[in-house]
């Protein structure tokens, strides 16, 4: 038999049928569901009268348009909003599918609560009307985002009509450097590979510094595949994986865990699989990062300063000098000056406790600078319970923050959280694009640690100097 | 999902690169619960300012290309997000098809669903696609999806590559799901396999 990538096995697992010219009718084992992509899907069924195929496979949970205050039960201000959270639960009820309403501790954002809930397990097909998806890939599962379309397609045929991509490597060697995360990582290879660079494949994340990881930090870095144009990120199960899996509420037991377990440790790619495109990067060389553009490829280190549209060329030239017009932002600015009003920490890049606990180390004792906004939005009801727990929820109110309830909140800045036009934030979040966190609202993208050490200081900051 | 004819029609230059999903249809249209009328709002807030006004240099507001039913594009169209706002709204407003040198793969999927077809061209066949999309009104573009072929207003035609699966569903204008269904006792049996192999998934 010729040697596999893990991609491959997963692939071969999930294939039902073949045509000639390769379309493959590919199963689904999890589909995760939220408000903001669904609506359609579900009426679509409800017109041809079709009903949810697996809803035991089914997973939704409301997170893009709640709002974070405490008294969103009570209501929620936008009306637009309110009426798409209906129809998510009463659509939840009609199919009867797994559901986490919102005031249920477990809701939270999708990516966060699949895992947390021992839903995504290794070697699955996991798939979500939403890009992040790719975040799932941390457990060795094929994960990926889809169209409306083909969320209804899923939910009344729990398959999908795929054509396979290509196997990309991206292999960290070595360890990181103090103060450098897996979001810095994760924002060096889109800036690597550019934006489109990951097009067409499936992205396996390996090496020291990726093994290196937690489970947390290997989410972070799939989260991001997307941000290289990748379909997904991948990487391969090992003991840290079965041990984060154990016991969760989802996950199997009993025999029918040392049956799985006997499968999952097959999950890795073969010696002398073959790779259409390769990336490698040196840990050590990996330094904290930040966007200055409006472009997630647009990456340089904290330690740089702000690029000229004459250093690009061809079509990223004009792209650049919008960017640096949209941004605000004059060439040769170093980076550690540019000021931030906003301080977001959350989204499903960044919203785990590990992120939290990373961003209150760097906070205790400190206060945020007069005059910012900070916020903290835990990424889901758990993870917001736990960190009360340890104690980070004080700290992060002690040094001035806001904390919110779980959502996804300034990420995509549906719910109130938003910039106002022309605010700049340093955001944990995995998008920097125009108007993403509010019209005219400025974004620069970093990890936890950076922006905290944003908030203290009230500018871009090199996370180094406090530590 | 309507057949998908041949166009004849004014093609609309969009050069910039990266062109991604927030501004094809930005966030606060997406609270709808329904895919249509959506077009009002495409590339909203390059193509409006804050007070709603039309912005008269974004090129959609130009009068030669308020019809526009094809877009020509830099490179990377499409990346971003998986809304599938961004089709219903390039087709609400009546853009049937896209060529760049590339898209992102989730858009790219969306497009088909919808009766849009986009086309991957070479970046030299773009450009002077590109070239001739700034001519305006005076230059229609033809794309003949059974033949494989865009031609300009002056002769010139280039072939271009589609999936033969995607590109029958559009010209029959066929729904995935019917033809899936057609397969449920594959699916059946594959579900009975798994349920043996992986009984804990
Ligand atoms: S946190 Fe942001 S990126 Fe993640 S699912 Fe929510 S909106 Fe999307």
């Amino acid at each position: 038999m010729s040697p596999k990538t893990l991609y491959d096995k997963i692939w071969d697992a999930h294939v039902i049928q073949e045509a000639e010219d390769g379309t493959c009718l590919l199963y689904i084992d999890r589909h995760l569901v939220h408000e903001v992509t669904s609506p359609q899907a579900f009426e679509g069924l409800r017109l041809s009268g079709r009903k949810v195929r697996a809803p035991d496979r089914t997973i939704a949970v409301p997170d893009h348009n709640v709002p974070t205050t405490a008294d969103r039960l009570e209501h929620v201000e936008n009306e637009e909003s309110r009426v798409q959270l209906d129809t998510l639960d009463e659509n939840a009820a009609e199919f009867g599918i797994h559901y986490y309403p919102v005031s249920d501790i477990r809701q939270g954002i999708v990516h966060i609560v699949g895992p947390e809930q021992g839903w995504t397990l290794p070697g699955m097909t996991v798939v979500c009307g939403d890009s992040h998806t790719a975040t799932h890939g941390a457990f060795g599962s094929l994960a990926h985002g889809i169209g409306t379309s083909e969320v209804e397609h899923v939910l009344a045929t729990q398959t999908l009509i795929q054509q396979k991509s290509k196997n990309m490597k991206v292999e960290i060697t070595g360890k990181l450097r103090p103060g450098v995360t897996a979001k810095d990582i994760t924002l060096s290879v889109v800036g690597a590979t550019g934006a489109a660079g990951g097009t067409g494949y499936v992205i396996e994340y390996c090496g020291e510094a990726i093994r290196d990881l937690s489970m947390e930090g290997r989410m972070t870095v799939c989260n991001m595949a997307i941000e290289g144009g990748a379909r997904a990120g991948l990487i391969a199960p090992d003991e840290k994986t079965f041990e984060y899996v154990m016991g969760r509420p989802h996950a199997p037991k009993g025999a029918q865990w040392e049956t799985a377990l006997a499968w999952w440790k097959t999950l890795f790619t073969d010696d002398d699989a073959h790779f259409d495109k390769v990336l490698t990067l040196k840990g050590e060389d990996i330094a904290p990062v930040v966007t200055w553009g409006t472009s997630p490829e647009d990456v340089l280190p904290i330690t740089g300063v702000v690029p000229a549209a004459s250093d690009f060329e061809g079509g990223k030239v004009a792209a650049v000098q919008r960017a640096l017009d949209y941004m605000g932002l004059k060439a040769g600015t170093p980076l550690s000056e540019v000021p931030v009003d906003t301080v977001f920490i959350g989204s499903c890049t960044n919203g785990r406790i590990e992120d939290l606990r990373a961003a209150a180390a760097i906070l205790k004792g400190k206060k945020i600078k007069d005059g910012i906004r900070a916020m903290v939005v835990p990424g889901s009801g758990l993870v917001r319970a736990q960190a009360e727990e340890e104690g980070l929820a004080d700290i992060f109110m002690d040094a001035g923050f806001e904390w919110r309830l779980a959502g996804c909140s300034m990420c995509l800045a549906m719910n109130p959280d938003q910039l106002a036009p022309g605010e700049r934030c340093a955001a944990t979040s995995n998008r920097n694009f125009e108007g993403r966190q509010g019209r005219d609202g400025r974004t620069h993208l970093m990890s936890p640690e950076m922006a905290a050490a944003a908030a203290i200081t009230g500018r871009l900051t090199d996370v180094r100097e406090m530590i | 999902m309507d057949k998908f004819q041949t166009i004849t029609g004014v093609a609309v230059p969009m050069p910039l690169v990266n062109i991604d999903t927030d501004m094809i249809i930005p966030k606060q249209f997406l609270k709808t619960v329904k895919r249509s009328g959506l077009g009002a709002n495409l590339f909203d807030e390059m193509r409006f300012d804050k007070d709603g006004n039309e912005v008269p240099d974004f090129v959609l507001n130009q009068p030669a290309y308020r019809n526009a039913e094809v877009i020509v594009a830099g490179d990377n169209f499409g990346c971003g997000s998986s809304r599938e706002h961004a089709p219903w709204a390039l087709l609400d407003f009546g853009v049937k098809c896209v060529i760049s040198t590339g898209f992102a793969d989730i858009f790219f999927n969306n497009c088909f669903q919808n009766g849009i077809l986009p086309i991957v061209l070479p970046k030299e066949q773009v450009e002077l696609l590109m070239k001739e999309a700034e001519k305006g009104e005076n230059a229609r573009i033809t794309i003949d999806l059974e033949k494989q072929e865009v031609s300009t207003s002056d002769g010139t035609a280039i072939n271009f590559e589609v999936d033969p699966f995607k590109r029958q569903c559009l010209l029959d204008g066929l729904d995935d799901i019917d033809l899936t269904l057609e397969k449920s006792t594959s699916i059946e049996k594959f579900e009975e396999q798994a349920a043996a192999s992986r009984p804990w998934v």
